[in-house]
C-alpha cells in the first residue's frame, strides 16, 4: 500500500500553503493590531532566523554582522519608498542628496534592490573575511557591522545620520488585502508571505548537492576540499545569499516599526537573532522557525519584567531589561546541556516517537 | 602518472620530506611503508595540495602536467582522490550524503539552476544519486545509506571513506592505511576490494600501509622512506631483501 507521507507528496504541500495562506488572511482580518504586529515581527525574524542559520549552522562560518547588513537592507528599502514630503521632512538638518530625493520605488522592488545591496556588501566583505576561520571571523564581521553603522551615522545627506528615519510606509498590498479593507493595519501577507519562500527556498537549497557542500564544509573543511570542494568559492556564496535575506529582513522590518535609525542596528539586534538560531538548532530549518515565533512572543509577553512589579508584600523597582537576562540565562542552559539547540532535540523525539509508532 | 620530482617538504626546522623523487606508472598499485614519522602522510598531502612543498614539483597525469601549485579542490578535480589516515568524514551528515557530496566537483549546474530546480540540475542530481547509490552497494553499505556517519562501526566507515573518494571520479587514489585496525579477514576483503576496484574504476592506486601482508600481497611497486629519505625502491622481493630497508624498518636481530 502506498503511504502518504509529507516528503513526497507536493498537492499536499500545496494545500497546506493554500491553507496557511487563508489562515494568514483570516487571522489579520480578526486580530487586534498589536497581536498582528507582533505576529508580523515573527515572520521577519523567521527571515533573519534563517539566513543567520545558513551561514552559521549549515555552513559553519562564525559569522556576526547581521545587523551590519539588516542596517543596509532596512535603509535602502526606507529610502526608495518614502515619498517626497515625508524625505522633506526628516532630512531637515541637512538635506538629502538630490538624486534620492525622488527616487521613489513600490515596496516590492526596494525590498529586493535592499537584499541586493546587502549580498553585494556581503559579498565584497566575504571576499577578504571568509579567508578567516572561527573567532576571527566573528570579530571582522562584528567590526563590519559596527562600521556599516558609524558610516551610517556620518552620511548625513543620504542616511539623516542619527536623527534616523521616520514615516516609512506601510506596506500594502492591492490585490488581496486592500479589497478585505485590510490597508489600514499591518499587512501579514508581506512579512509571512517571504518568511514561507524563505523556508522553501531553504529546503531545496540544503536538500541539493550546493546545500550539501556547505554542510560538508562545516562538517570538516579539509575534508570538504580534498573531495573537490572549493571552498572560497561555496562559503562566499553561502555568505552572500545569507546577506541578501538579511538585507530583505531588515527592509521588512524597517517598514514595520516604521522608525529606523543607526542605534538600532547594533550587536545586540544579532544577538537577539543569534539567540534564535541557538535555541532552535544550529543547522536545523524548523527548529529555528518555532524558535523565532517562540522567542518574538516571549519578548513580549515578557515585557512586564521591565516594569516594577508588585508581590503583594513588596514591589520592586523597574528593572529595564530584565527579561533580555532571561533570555540570556536561556542560551546558557542550552549551550552548556544541549548544544544541538533545545528545539531541534525535542523536534528529533517527536519524529522519534512518531517514526516507531507507525 | 605521478611524478614527484626533487621535492622537499620543510616545517620550520624539521625536514619532513628531504629531496623526494618518485615516479607512479597508470595502473599500478604502488606503497609507500616506511616507519612512524617518515614523513608518509606529507608526502600524501603535498601530492593532494594540503601543503605547498619547500622545494620541487609535482607532476600529473598524461601531458605531466604541474600540480604542486594547486588548490586541493583543483588537484581533486583533475582525478586525484584520497583517503585520510584518521578518517575524516562528514560525521553529521548520512552515509548516503557522504557519498553523493563527492560527486558534488562533477556538478556543472550552478547554485540557481540547483535551488530553481532546473532540468539540467535535476537529471544531474539523479545521475549522482544513481552513482552514490552504486557506490554504497558497492562498499556494502548500502543498507545503512541513511544512518548518520559518526554511527557506524570503524571498518564501515574506513569503507565509506573510499567510496567517497570514488565517487569524485579520481583516475589516481591515494589511500592512508586502508588496513589500519582491521582484522586478518577483514584485511583480506579489503585486499580483494582493491583489486576490484582497480579493475572497475580504471585506477592507478598509491597506498600508504603498515599491514605487510597487504603492501607484500598487491603492491607492484614499493617506496619505502626513512626520517624524510627515500631509502628503497622496488618490487616485494626486491624490498623484503634490501638491507637498509630490513636495518630500517623490519628490524635487525
Amino acid at each position: 500500500m502506498k503511504k502518504i507521507s509529507l516528503k513526497d507528496n507536493i498537492w499536499l504541500k500545496i494545500g497546506i500553503l493554500v491553507v496557511a495562506l487563508i489562515g494568514l488572511v483570516v487571522i489579520n482580518l480578526f486580530l487586534d493590531s498589536y497581536k498582528v504586529k507582533v505576529l508580523n515581527l515573527c515572520a521577519i525574524y523567521i527571515i533573519l532566523g534563517l539566513s543567520m542559520n545558513l551561514i552559521n549552522g549549515f555552513t559553519g562560518l562564525f559569522s556576526l554582522g547581521h545587523a551590519g547588513f539588516m542596517a543596509i537592507g532596512a535603509y535602502t528599502v526606507a529610502i526608495l519608498t518614502m515619498p517626497l514630503e515625508a524625505k522633506t521632512m526628516n532630512y531637515y538638518m541637512k538635506p538629502m542628496v538630490p538624486f534620492l530625493l525622488n527616487l521613489n520605488l513600490p515596496f516590492i522592488f526596494a525590498l529586493l534592490i535592499g537584499g541586493l545591496m546587502a549580498a553585494l556588501f556581503g559579498f565584497l566583505i566575504g571576499a577578504p573575511v571568509l579567508k578567516l576561520t572561527d573567532d576571527y571571523l566573528a570579530i571582522a564581521t562584528l567590526g563590519f557591522s559596527e562600521i556599516i553603522r558609524i558610516v551610517f551615522i556620518n552620511l548625513q545627506s543620504i542616511t539623516n545620520g542619527s536623527l534616523g528615519l521616520k514615516a516609512i510606509p506601510q506596506m500594502t498590498n492591492k490585490f488581496i488585502a486592500e479589497p478585505l479593507g485590510l490597508s489600514s493595519k499591518t499587512n501579514l501577507l508581506w512579512a509571512w508571505g517571504i518568511a514561507i519562500l524563505t523556508i522553501i527556498f531553504m529546503q531545496v537549497l540544503m536538500k541539493g548537492s550546493y546545500g550539501k557542500a556547505f554542510k560538508a564544509i562545516r562538517e570538516d573543511e579539509i575534508a570538504a576540499r580534498s573531495m573537490g570542494i572549493n571552498l572560497f568559492k561555496h562559503k562566499v556564496m553561502s555568505f552572500t545569499i545569507g546577506s541578501f535575506l538579511a538585507g530583505i529582513g531588515g527592509g521588512l522590518m524597517a517598514v514595520h516599526l516604521g522608525t529606523i535609525d543607526p542605534a538600532l542596528f547594533k550587536f545586540a539586534l544579532t544577538f537577539n537573532i543569534l539567540l534564535i538560531v541557538v535555541l532552535g538548532g544550529m543547522g536545523n530549518i524548523y527548529g529555528t522557525v518555532i524558535s523565532a515565533i517562540v522567542i518574538t512572543v516571549a519578548m513580549e509577553a515578557l515585557r512586564f519584567l521591565d516594569g516594577s512589579m508588585n508581590f503583594g508584600f513588596f514591589t520592586t523597582p523597574a528593572l529595564p531589561g530584565l527579561r533580555m537576562v532571561v533570555f540570556s540565562l536561556a542560551l546558557m542552559v542550552v549551550v552548556i546541556f544541549k548544544r544541538d539547540g533545545f528545539i531541534r532535540d525535542t523536534l528529533e523525539k517527536v519524529r522519534g516517537k512518531y517514526a516507531k509508532n507507525q | 602518472m605521478l611524478k614527484i620530482n626533487n621535492m622537499t617538504m620543510r616545517f620550520g626546522g624539521v625536514v619532513a620530506v628531504n629531496q623526494l623523487s618518485m615516479e607512479i606508472e597508470k595502473g599500478q598499485i604502488v606503497g609507500l611503508i616506511g616507519p612512524n614519522g617518515a614523513g608518509k602522510t606529507t608526502v600524501f598531502n603535498v601530492v593532494t595540495g594540503v601543503y605547498k612543498p619547500t622545494d620541487g614539483e609535482v607532476y600529473y597525469g598524461e601531458n605531466h602536467e604541474k600540480i604542486s601549485h594547486l588548490r586541493p579542490d583543483q588537484i581533486a578535480k583533475l582525478g586525484i582522490c584520497r583517503t585520510f589516515q584518521n578518517i575524516r568524514l562528514f560525521k553529521e551528515l548520512s552515509v548516503f550524503d557522504n557519498v553523493f557530496i563527492g560527486g558534488h566537483l562533477r556538478l556543472r549546474s550552478g547554485l540557481f539552476s540547483s535551488v530553481l530546480r532546473l532540468p539540467m540540475y535535476n537529471r544531474e542530481e539523479k545521475e549522482m544519486t544513481k552513482k552514490a547509490e552504486y557506490l554504497l552497494e558497492k562498499v556494502g553499505l548500502f543498507e545503512e545509506r541513511n544512518e548518520k556517519a559518526y554511527s557506524l562501526p570503524y571498518g564501515m566507515q574506513r569503507r565509506l571513506e573510499i567510496a567517497r573518494a570514488l565517487a569524485t571520479e579520481p583516475r589516481l587514489l591515494l589511500l592512508d592505511e586502508p588496513a589500519a585496525g582491521m582484522n586478518p579477514q577483514e584485511t583480506q576483503d579489503l585486499m580483494e576490494f582493491i583489486y576490484n576496484i582497480k579493475d572497475e574504476f580504471d585506477l592507478t592506486i598509491f597506498l600508504i600501509e603498515h599491514h605487510m601482508e597487504v603492501v607484500m600481497g598487491i603492491c607492484e611497486n614499493i617506496f619505502v622512506l626513512d626520517h624524510g629519505n627515500l631509502i628503497a625502491q622496488g618490487n616485494p622481493q626486491e624490498i623484503q631483501s634490501n638491507e637498509r630497508v630490513i636495518e630500517a624498518y623490519l628490524g635487525v636481530e
